[in-house]
């Protein structure tokens, strides 16, 4: 297939054969990790921009390191040392740097359709590296490319998804992933958290742990962010670990094959034991591997489709 | 003297009146008079054959933002506005800059009105000072200056201690009170419909319950204190539940529907298009219905627009920072006569303009809102066959944000009158 998109703002809008293209892609250009010279010069010449308006490390840098090995040039920028901080509108910040000829932005911001926003108005190509709660494309894509790695394809699978949905872009890109790509999903969490609404999208709720460890092919632990609890959303972090934490018994008995996954950072002894994120069945840190893959990917299929203006 | 008008074989719609007939219509010196008076004086004929003769439409929830934000709207733009979509009175709301919590701040925009409105504007005072919802505004020092309601639109009384008083004070001016439902702590930082979409799109939630809880304390502070409490801009069908029991039971509550809340659903929050973001919010398929339901059987006896103008560079930001509010005013009767009458059949022309025209002057007590003989002569005619399309650069606010952009719609004012003077003509 051809790629004809110049954005990645959401799981959603793409379809089957797009994310199969798109982790094809990333198969290539993981190899690419694995040679001397890891650079290619299919970016030579562009200028990517790193747009964070939210807190990210582990993002950031995976585009950064994405687009160095595609030989872009990139300049980083946060929302506190921009120029957001004096009331500048998401859309003026954004022209300006299309009138500096930028070719692709990437996009961390924490309202949902923020990148959509820009994209509609941007000649340049928008990558969403998250936005609120709404998605984040590139983690799922790199979420499903390990689990096809690890075991072959994601059709068919059983796939947990744990913790605070309702908040989770992670979670939603990952629905609309696994879904398409045709696995099974339940999520699960306390009620306040994973609320009835998402069965429609076609996925199980439950708000037992007991009820998936057994099934599940794959369970992908979300971040449980603290001040959830002072919203109210559940009483305290020890009764979540209590009743949702991937204990070591917990672990036990899941199945032997099953992947254990995050996408981090984790609260250790929260929503996952130390020992058990350490483990064997662990691939918290091929995602992290994974991620520069989708992401050279996606900035490499969407940045040739792009055109500034200027 | 003013030269007489005649609407020629016009259907005159006056609902204040049981009257619905085809004949002509007479104005002499601004007021409604009889066409046999005319007879061997000189005047002006308007053929009125295949189209509506109504008394002038009232819309009793406006926003005009002067004083304060006259770079959205000003009195006498929304004014036009409200001429060009057949309004000949406007109600405004309080929650300008500053706000309509002092007799000076009334007496200020009753001068700008009648310096440069065309239309009539009446105003509201807000319930506390400062729309803050702790202190009783000088409900009494407005009242002298002539506001017709009270209300703190755009926000709602939390303390029902508070809204208590309020209502027990609001009763010796014989002033009705009109709500703007929300509960904060329900409602957080909402800002769409709670359901599937908002559950899909990762944007904070603004459940009905929210709304529902205080038109439901509404209903027992009204029956408790005997002061009529209208709900303002109802979106959701359990609203319509608690408002149709409560009125079973005789106590004085009434409710008002906007256009987009029946035109539209939380679904086209999917385009993050910032023009679906109002408060309250688009609401569910099932609440349309629940609130068509409600139009159709008579729970809801007044319609509205909220017409709540903001500039574009204000609306063209990331979807949880925009302004909740659309504009309203040259589409509502368009969209209303469109799907209430012509494509749901849910109630006759004639109730609309009854919900347009006899039920708010009688719950604002305005002296408008018929064609009696010797009533001040304000007029709306009103082709309800007219097949438009919207076109938003044709507006006469000063904003451009409305979602019915390119909307196809049957019905349209054609022909604005107040006091006799045209104000406006298709």
């Amino acid at each position: 297939m051809s790629w004809t998109r110049k954005d990645l703002v959401s799981i959603e809008e793409l379809s089957r054969e797009e994310i199969v293209h798109l982790l094809e892609t990333a198969a290539a250009f993981k190899q690419v990790g694995t040679r001397d010279i890891k650079k290619v010069p299919a970016l030579r010449g562009k200028t990517l921009v790193n747009f964070f308006a939210e807190p990210s490390t582990r993002t950031r840098i995976s585009f950064e390191l994405a687009a160095f090995r595609l030989s872009a040039d990139v300049v980083n920028m946060a929302a506190s040392t921009s120029s957001l901080t004096k009331g500048e509108s998401l859309k003026d910040t954004a022209r300006n740097l299309e009138a500096l000829l930028a070719d692709i932005i990437v996009l961390r911001h924490s309202c949902a359709g923020a990148a959509r926003f820009l994209a509609e108005r941007l000649g340049a190509s928008v990558i969403n590296a998250g936005d609120g709660a709404h998605e984040h494309p590139t983690q799922a894509l790199l979420d499903v490319f390990t689990i096809t790695e690890k075991r072959g394809s994601v059709e068919g699978l059983h796939v947990a998804i744990i913790g605070d949905i309702l908040f989770s872009r992670v979670a939603r890109s990952n629905i609309h992933a696994l879904l398409k790509l045709g696995a099974k999903v339940t999520l699960v969490g306390p009620s306040t958290l994973v609320p009835r609404h998402f069965e429609k999208m076609g996925v199980c709720v439950s708000h037992r742990i007991e009820e998936v460890l057994e099934a599940a092919d794959v369970v992908n632990l979300l971040r449980i962010q603290h001040e959830r609890q002072q919203k109210a959303y559940f009483p305290s972090i020890g009764e979540y670990n209590a009743l949702f934490g991937l204990t070591r018994e917990r672990a036990r008995r899941l199945k032997p094959d099953a992947l254990i996954m995050h996408p981090g950072p984790i609260n250790r002894g929260v929503e996952i034991d130390s020992g058990i994120a350490d483990s064997g069945r662990s691939v918290i840190l091929d995602q992290v591997t994974n991620g520069l893959a989708v992401r050279m990917a996606a900035l490499y299929l969407c940045g040739r489709v792009g055109s500034v203006t200027g | 003297m003013k030269e007489p008008l005649l609407f020629r074989q016009g259907r005159i719609i006056d609902p204040a009146n049981h009257r619905d007939e085809i004949a002509d219509l007479a104005i002499v010196e601004g007021r409604i008079a009889d066409p046999a008076a005319l007879e061997g004086r000189p005047h002006r004929e308007i053929d009125c054959r295949g189209l509506v003769v109504a008394p002038g439409l009232i819309d009793i929830h406006v926003h005009f933002r002067e004083p304060g934000q006259a770079a959205k709207e000003t009195i006498a733009t929304g004014a036009r506005a409200a001429a060009a979509g057949g309004f000949t009175s406007v109600v405004c709301m309080p929650n300008t800059s500053p706000t309509v919590d002092s007799a000076s701040v009334v007496r200020w925009i009753n001068d700008k009105a009648r310096e440069e409105a065309c239309v009539n504007v009446y105003i509201t005072g807000a319930i506390t000072r400062g729309i803050a919802g702790e202190e009783l505004a000088p409900i009494g020092s407005m009242a002298k200056e002539g506001i017709v309601a009270l209300t703190d639109d755009g926000h709602c009384v939390q303390n029902h201690e508070t809204m208590r008083r309020a209502l027990e004070y609001a009763r010796m001016f014989d002033l009705p009170v009109m709500d703007h439902c929300q509960d904060y702590n329900l409602v957080g930082k909402g800002v769409m419909h709670e359901g599937y979409w908002s559950t899909v799109l990762g944007l904070p939630g603004w459940p009905a319950l929210g709304e529902e809880i205080i038109v439901q304390r509404n209903a027992q502070l009204a029956e408790l204190c005997g002061t009529p409490i209208h709900c303002q801009h109802l979106s959701s069908g359990g609203s319509v539940r608690i408002l149709r029991e409560a009125r079973a039971r005789g106590i004085p509550l009434t409710g008002e529907i906007c256009p987009h809340h029946i035109a539209l659903t939380d679904e086209a929050v999917r385009s993050f298009d910032t023009n679906y973001k109002m408060n309250p919010p688009l609401r569910s398929g099932r609440d349309v219905e629940e609130l068509i339901g409600g139009i159709a059987d008579g729970t809801i006896t007044i319609l509205a627009s909220d017409h709540a103008p903001h500039g574009e560079f204000e609306k063209e930001v990331e979807f949880e920072q925009a302004p909740f509010g659309i504009l309203g005013l040259e589409t509502e009767l368009g969209v209303f006569l469109d799907i209430l009458v012509h494509r749901r059949k849910a109630i006759s022309l004639p109730r609309l303009i009854e919900l347009y025209t006899a039920n708010p002057a009688r719950l604002l007590k305005l002296e408008r809102g018929t064609l009696s003989p010797g009533a001040v002569a304000d007029v709306t005619v009103i082709n309800p066959d007219l097949e438009w399309t919207v076109d938003k650069n044709e507006s006469f606010s000063r904003s451009r944000n409305t979602p019915f952009h390119g909307r196809e719609l049957k019905g349209r004012a054609v022909r604005t009158l107040v006091a006799g003077e045209e104000v406006w003509a298709l």
